[in-house]
């Protein structure tokens, strides 16, 4: 009974998903190209991630000005309203992402002159599942799953698990051993920052549900 | 084959800043048919309206959202051929009881129109027609008093006040409707049924009486059609989607323009109705 | 073409009405004067004049609305207002066919059914006469000037708790009371010129009127009387009674001109 009517909104909404997920697209890689530079001392992809930071700025205030363009010349409302919100609450949050990203470049770049740490203590491991939970709440928003979304919420808690374990190996390896606490203490600071991702996946898994569901569940780690 | 009924506890009430306790149903319409003739024009409608809030009915042309509106002051009763199956109870009495006072009924039930329609009489003798007929005062001084009550109440007294008895039909558009708002106030009705009130108003004047409504509030219950949604989301604490003759959801505002829990709500709402 | 064709047509139509007006004016001019208008009729060769027939068509049209214009007036708003169904539609069709009755057999009729039970012509049986012609115009007119009332005006008496007849008193007819004037008065100025039905029911006398049980003289009755008689002086007569008769008619016309343009 209900005929699909041609709008300009439909077009620009499907616009508007492009380009959060070319946004997206780009944190994830930055993302993988910090962690691959780290682990395998790589200084030039290191740098290319810093380099690319611009682009992924400019893409955020992008979906800003297409958001706001939405709001007001098309009134969305409900189900479209909830998507334009969403989309325009993750996309700082993608681009934060972004920034911890080439923080970690940073210190790639930084560690690569120190002596190198065999196994990098599970680092490597907590960036693996910070990549894919990435990965999955990117998929997850384009089709609006919100089971998906929970499920990655989920995942939330081994990073924290990890970060702890990391923590307290690296502590105890610059009381022991304090010619390389420098080395350790940059080790750290890539830890916090994964630990940092990991909370903003969550936070746009949380606005997934919303969009799909119109359920606020942030602020209730625990209830979901 | 229920329809839904309202869920009537706003927990957070936002637009008066306050927690509302849950409010009593004004009028209880309870499976409401209406025939023109052999016409069904509405289906089994159930809804309450609380009251001192605003409901809006919002829906397509033709979904019987005037037609329903116009049973509530039983002013579908000049039409000839008309039939309606079902009660509409107000304060818990049935209007369409047999024996049921009509003139009565529309001293509570105030309505104003979508065209503004004042009387071809001076400003005064507009206010004071309802007044007059139903003998609501005693004397001249009453008269003027309640008239004065009126046009305040309806934010025309300030404009009108030195030319009370020039034509009616001298005022602009805007001020006409609220001259018919305040010629509906003057009786001091319950309930105010508001058909499309702006629609044949510049932005500005819809912007007053969407004030105007907001005032009103306060003391009236209110029922308004509108096919203009951002007026709904704008002025009304609850809304009501009517397709075809059916009451296809009803809910808060917020929620029917955010989360509506019908995807024929959802569809009309964004605009991908055909 | 077309626009000098029409202006034709109009110079045709206004010329033929002129005509008429001056050769009535030219001919009755000369018979007119003072003692015409209030003296009574005489036998040839004394004057005399239509005075009485004046007064009688007069108290005759006065008669006529008494009675014509408030039933007129109430079947033109039962027909808009009040009426339903198949009764109003048949009363609507009498009302109808009785506009097209040739107004002598409305004269036949009312002197079967009032002269001949009363015995003797007489005013009150013009009256009816005329009256009947009335009613039906000025029903159809009431009828269509309330209908013009818009439909809102009444739902917004009807929404502030008036009863139905209230609404129809105080909004509608007030609203409509122009158009109505206009009717009356159109009928008023129709029935002034009726002649044949009052020749069965007034009749007409010579005399100035005193009751109104017995026959009473009208200018268009006296008129006829002068025209067919074999005198001369009596024809010049006729034609200043007729002179009369059209002032009379042109005024009230232009009199409804007058106030319906006010009313813009």
């Amino acid at each position: 009974m209900t005929t699909q009517v041609h709008r300009h909104l439909d077009e620009e909404l499907d616009l508007l998903r492009d380009t959060v997920l070319r946004l997206g697209g780009e944190a994830e890689a930055a993302l993988r190209h910090a962690m691959h530079a780290l682990v395998d001392r790589d200084v030039a992809v290191a740098r290319e991630v810093l380099e690319h930071d611009d682009a992924v700025d400019a893409l955020e205030v992008e979906v800003d000005r297409q958001c706001i363009d939405i709001f007001v010349l098309r009134q969305p409302a409900a189900r479209d309203l909830r998507f334009v919100m969403s989309v325009a609450k993750t996309a700082p949050l993608l681009e934060r992402i972004a920034d911890h990203a080439c923080n970690i470049a940073r210190s790639a770049i930084d560690l690569a002159q120190e002596p190198e740490l065999k196994d990098h203590i599970r680092i490597g491991e907590m960036g693996e599942i910070a990549s894919s939970m990435l990965a999955a709440a990117l998929d997850a928003f384009t089709k609006s799953d919100a089971n998906a979304a929970r499920e990655i919420i989920k995942r939330d808690a081994e990073i924290n698990d990890l970060y702890n374990d990391i923590f307290s190996e690296l502590i105890g390896m610059m009381v022991t051993e304090p010619a390389t606490a420098t080395r350790d203490a940059r080790l750290l600071l890539v830890a916090k920052h994964l630990e940092r991702i990991g909370d903003y996946v969550t936070d746009i898994s949380e606005l997934t549900v919303y969009m799909a569901e119109a359920a606020i569940i942030k602020h209730q780690r625990g209830n979901v | 084959m229920s329809t839904p009924t309202a869920k009537m506890t706003p927990k957070f009430d936002i637009r008066n800043n306050s927690v509302s306790e849950r409010r009593p149903a004004k009028i209880s319409v309870n499976d409401l048919n209406f025939y023109y003739g052999r016409n069904q024009a509405l289906h089994d409608i159930s809804l309450e309206l609380p009251e001192r809030m605003v409901t809006a009915f919002i829906g397509p042309s033709g979904c019987g959202k005037t037609t329903f509106l116009r049973t509530l002051n039983r002013m579908n009763d000049v039409i000839p051929g008309t039939r309606v199956d079902g009660e509409v109870l107000i304060d818990g009495e049935n209007i369409y009881a047999s024996g049921a006072d009509v003139v009565d009924l529309r001293r509570k039930v105030g309505m104003v129109f979508q065209k503004s329609n004042p009387f071809p009489k001076s400003i005064f003798d507009n206010v004071a027609y309802g007044l007059r007929i139903n003998g609501l005062t005693r004397n001249r001084a009453g008269l003027a008093e309640r008239v004065e009550e009126a046009l305040t109440n309806a934010a025309l007294w300030s404009e009108v006040k030195d030319r009370l008895n020039s034509s009616a039909l001298g005022l602009s558009g805007g001020q006409q409707q609220r001259l018919c708002i305040a010629r509906a106030l003057a009786i001091r009705p319950e309930v105010i049924l508001m058909d499309e009130p702006a629609s044949a108003l510049d932005p500005i004047a819809t912007s007053k009486i969407e004030e105007l409504i907001f005032d009103l509030k306060k003391q009236y219950t209110i029922a308004i059609v509108t096919h203009n949604m951002q007026q709904a989301a704008r002025v009304s604490d609850f809304t009501a989607f009517f397709l075809l003759g059916k009451l296809i959801e009803v809910n808060t505002t917020e929620t029917m323009f955010t989360a509506p829990e019908q995807k024929l709500t959802e569809d009309y709402i964004t605009g991908r109705f055909g | 073409m077309m626009t000098s064709l029409t202006a034709l047509c109009t110079v045709v139509a206004v010329g033929v009405l002129a005509i008429i007006l001056l050769y009535i004016a030219q001919r009755g001019i000369s018979s007119l004067n003072f003692h015409f208008l209030i003296e009574t009729p005489k036998p040839v060769g004394e004057g005399g004049g239509i005075g009485n027939a004046i007064v009688g068509s007069a108290l005759l049209l006065a008669l006529s609305c008494v009675v014509g214009i408030p039933v007129g007036i109430a079947t033109g708003v039962y027909l808009s207002e009040v009426g339903r169904g198949w009764f109003a539609s048949t009363v609507r069709f009498f009302v109808d066919t009785l506009t097209g009755i040739p107004s002598i057999v409305t004269g036949v009729f009312v002197y079967a059914v009032l002269v001949l039970r009363m015995k003797h012509f007489s005013a009150y049986a013009g009256g009816a006469a005329l009256a009947l012609i009335m009613i039906p115009i000025v029903a159809r007119t009431t009828e269509e000037m309330i209908k013009l009332v818009p439909h809102s005006l009444r739902e917004g008496a009807l929404a502030l708790g008036a009863p139905q007849w209230r609404v129809t008193v105080g909004i509608v007819l007030p609203a409509a009371a122009a158009g109505i004037a206009t009717g009356a008065m159109l009928a008023i100025a129709r029935v002034s010129g009726e002649t044949a039905p009052l020749l069965f029911t007034a009749f007409g006398s010579r005399f100035f009127p005193s009751r109104l049980d017995e026959p009473i003289a009208s200018l268009t009755v006296q008129i006829y009387n002068y025209a067919i008689s074999p005198y001369d002086e009596w024809h010049a007569q006729a034609w200043a009674a007729t002179l009369v008769l059209m002032t009379l008619i042109l005024s009230i016309n232009v009199t409804v001109r007058f106030f319906t343009r006010k009313k813009f």
